[in-house]
């Protein structure tokens, strides 16, 4: 936590109220996002309970596992999902946009738009993507078939949360991470965790203080939990007694999830809302152009027939896609900073970036100690502000990105704490190809620059070997892919070995329930 | 200190109007036991399979003693059987609810740890069963964490009664297993995890913490948590007890609500991290009034107040 934003967050709450830690909105925020809200079954591994989903803030759609432990239950809530997610995925695979490649000598093509998921919370994107895990390996023939869907919902559910690991991306995103990036709270990052409180205090109901607004959302009955997490009392009390008969009722069971649900689900809308209200960052196009690509690539893999995602990466793969991991994420944090000078006083304090006025300038001068003369103008800036570089260092600024200005000498002007000092700087590139710099592209003498050790340079990816060059160090080249090395692809889902499945509402839950212990395959 | 007295910390909270919604689902209970129980069956057979593949248990007989059969047995008495089975214990065998005892700030605790299994080069070696999955050899990070402080626990209890016995301490080993379902159904798979840094961390802890009857004898005289006694006189006998209150004590404390009640105003009710860059001042108010310039900053406040006005002098300038 930089001082900066922990200084938002007390400012926060001695002013009761929602503090900016963002001037701009540094995510795409799509015209027709899908909301994803699931709740999973306490106690299991990754059994879904409910889901609220859909485009229409109107109309969510409710989807109910009747019997989250019985596995034809869960596996038509995954193909109903899948029809809802899919049809809406596949919406954006049809207009393309031609994009250059290779200096111009070539061209591909990508789909003008690509979808983008919402869910609550972080918590919302692991519950995705243990269940991408838990359902694309599974087979469509044999005999635990499960519709065809089913394995593809999986496969676009890892793409998904692989999509939200990398910085920067807007394919899946979640309201508390979203709306926390661009506002503090003055509360712990503990309370901010939950949506409620956290739209307590960006958006409090009119008439209330945000200490009050953020307090009731603290009552699990007013405001029910964003899942994936279900409520412990909802669990005891409401949902325990109704799962307890043989055949549960769908529509009871569905009127108590709706009630735990719909909270949330409002709560999604007026998130994006609020985060409309800021202008979009001018880079964030630029990033879901590289959205749209990675969309495009996956659907071309899925129409070539490709694998599923292994379960882990081999060694060659993960090291690439940590590179691209880093690099996305070092390109995403230099964006922000670019984009938004809220993001960059972050660097300012710290050292790594400097505002000052141009004192002096000569914008003609040339070099000519090399093999043949070149325009390097140089210009001095004086800043009050702590100066983090040193002679030799190379820096950019954000109003003129494609320039190097190098570090020539740093002067303290006096030895007292607010003393200024003195860069003089030499400027090469973004000044055109002449003799001449390019008018303006020099900064002239009385202009206000934000210098910063920060660059948009691109970043090469790493050089990695392919895949069947694994050396031994990191176990040899992987076995290659066979859909018969699937650890579940065509075995019974071991969970629920029967219809009988245990009572989840055991009156005495110490009292082990026999049929379990026939449950190992 | 609370814990030490015995007090009902939830009736507490609730008696001076600070409830706090604590609890489990049913249903996740239900599946830990229905776990717990499914390896346990027929002298634990499952369990006993996969133990044999992780710590090489090869001889075809293991022993199987429960020591929690008995309803009447007192904790004491439990505690007796597992120090007389551990002194004789010599081949392999496995240990069902044994009971340890681990001295914690001057009071003796009990412990249950799920399962002791010997080796038969007589290692012993601590079983924790948790219902929580091991997918692709991957698992929640907090909960095996937690876990494997919650072994090394047991660990060290184990190892200062067989030091009491008269045995090597080192006889138990630092690997303990952690048995979990695999991937998304109820086979179990076992993982041996080396708890060598928590048991460092945890002999630190305890050798640090405050004896509690020292700090009993220091606080003032009047001070109870009798619940009959209205709650403003309990909420004053609170104040007697310090709390060091911080976020993360809302998910373990049943009084935390009352503490960040208590504690608001103060940076450290922000979270550590917020604190800590607020260079350890104490409350919000001094944190402003040191940023706007307002208060002549102490000593050791200087540094953080140079900071502290540079950043408001950022925000300001922008916003």
């Amino acid at each position: 936590m930089s001082t900066l934003t922990a200084l938002a967050r007390a400012q926060a709450f001695a002013e009761a109220r929602a503090q900016p830690l963002a001037t701009v909105r540094h995510l795409h925020l799509h015209e027709r996002p899908l909301i994803l809200i699931p709740y999973a079954m306490a106690g299991e591994a990754n059994a879904p309970l409910a889901a609220m989903v859909g485009t229409d803030r109107d109309n969510p759609r409710l989807l109910v596992v009747a019997q989250p432990r019985n596995r034809d239950d869960r596996f038509a809530f995954a193909a109903e999902l899948a029809a809802i997610l899919i049809g809406y995925v596949d919406s954006f695979a049809g207009q393309t946009e031609a994009v250059a490649v290779d200096r111009g000598r070539d061209v591909r093509y990508r789909f003008t738009d690509a979808p983008q998921l919402w869910v609550p919370n972080p918590g919302g994107v692991d519950f995705l993507k243990l269940f991408g895990r838990s359902t694309r390996f599974r087979s469509t023939e044999g005999e635990y078939a499960v519709p065809a869907s089913v394995p593809l919902l999986g496969r676009w559910l890892t793409f998904f949360a692989a999509s939200a690991e990398m910085a920067g991306s807007s394919l899946l995103l979640n309201g508390v991470q979203a709306l926390s990036s661009h506002w503090a709270t003055g509360q712990s990052g503990a309370e901010d965790a939950q949506l409620a409180a956290l739209m307590g205090w960006l958006d409090p109901p009119p008439g209330m203080t945000v200490f009050e607004a953020a307090a009731a959302a603290e009552d699990p009955s007013v405001a029910p939990p964003a899942g994936p997490a279900t409520d412990p009392s909802f669990d005891n009390h409401v949902l325990a007694p109704l799962l307890s008969s043989a055949a549960p009722s769908l529509v009871a069971l569905s009127d108590v999830l709706r009630g735990q649900l719909l909270p949330t689900w409002n709560l999604m809308w007026r998130a994006l809302d609020l985060l409309r209200t800021l202008p979009v960052a001018a880079r964030v196009a630029g990033r879901w152009d590289s959205d749209r690509d990675a969309y495009s690539a996956f659907v071309q893999h899925l129409e070539e027939g490709g694998p599923p995602q292994p379960r882990r990466d081999g060694a060659v793969a993960a090291a690439a896609r940590l590179s691209r991991l880093e690099n996305a994420a070092t390109r995403y944090a230099v964006q922000r900073a670019f984009d938004d000078p809220l993001v960059m006083a972050e660097y300012r304090l710290s050292g790594a970036a400097f505002a000052g006025e141009v004192t002096l300038a000569k914008a003609d001068r040339i070099d000519d100690t090399g093999k043949r003369p070149v325009l390097r103008p140089r210009i001095m800036v004086v800043t009050s502000e702590p100066v983090g570089v040193a002679a030799g260092a190379v820096l950019t600024s954000p109003s003129r990105p494609s320039q190097k200005a190098k570090v020539i000498s740093v002067t303290r002007l006096d030895a007292s704490a607010a003393s200024k000092s003195e860069v003089l700087l030499e400027l090469s590139g973004g000044m055109g190809r002449k003799m001449v710099a390019e008018p303006g592209s020099v900064p002239e003498v009385g202009e206000r620059l934000l210098l910063t050790t920060l660059n948009e340079a691109y970043r090469p990816g790493g050089a990695f070997p392919e895949p069947d060059q694994t050396p031994w160090t990191h176990g040899g080249p992987p076995v290659p892919f066979s859909v018969s090395d699937l650890p579940d692809a065509s075995l019974p889902d071991p969970s629920t070995p029967d219809p009988s499945t245990p009572d989840p509402s055991t009156p005495d839950p110490s009292t082990p329930d026999p049929s379990l212990q026939d449950s190992d395959q | 200190m609370l814990d030490a007295a015995g007090v009902d910390k939830p009736r507490l909270a609730q008696h001076i109007g600070f409830p706090m919604g604590f609890g489990q689902s049913r249903f996740a209970l239900a599946r830990g036991n229905g776990f717990e129980a499914m390896l346990k069956a027929d002298n634990c057979a499952l369990l006993l399979s996969v133990l044999r593949d992780v710590l090489g248990l090869d001889t075809p007989s293991v022993s199987y003693d429960d020591l929690g059969d008995d309803d009447d047995a007192t904790l004491g008495a439990r505690h007796g059987r597992t120090r007389k089975l551990l002194a004789a214990a010599a081949n392999a065998a496995l240990v069902d609810h044994p009971l340890l005892t681990l001295d914690v700030a001057g009071r003796q605790v009990f412990l249950e740890p799920d399962l002791i299994a010997f080796q038969v080069e007589g290692k012993l070696h601590v079983v924790e069963i948790k219902s929580f999955a091991i997918v692709d050899g991957q698992a929640d990070s907090a909960k095996v964490s937690a876990a494997a402080v919650q072994a090394a626990v047991y660990v060290l209890a184990l190892r200062r009664l067989l030091a009491e016995l008269g045995h090597d301490p080192a006889l138990v080993s630092h690997d303990v297993v952690l048995v979990c379902p695999k991937d998304f159904s109820l086979t179990p798979a076992a993982e041996v995890i080396d708890v060598r840094k928590q048991l460092a961390t945890l002999t630190r802890q305890l050798t640090r913490l405050a004896s509690v009857s020292d700090l009993a004898a220091a606080l003032p005289p009047g001070v109870s948590f009798d619940m009959a006694m209205p709650p403003a006189d309990l909420v004053a006998s609170l104040h007697a007890v310090e709390a060091r209150y911080a976020p993360e004590c809302l998910s373990t404390c049943e009084l935390a609500v009352f503490c960040r009640h208590e504690s608001a105003g103060h940076t450290a009710a922000l979270g550590r991290p917020v604190r800590d860059a607020l260079g350890g001042v104490e409350t919000i108010n001094e944190v402003l009034e040191l940023a706007a310039g307002t208060r002549t900053p102490t000593e050791e406040q200087v540094e953080a107040a140079a900071l502290l006005q540079a950043a408001a002098r950022l925000r300001a300038e922008i916003l």
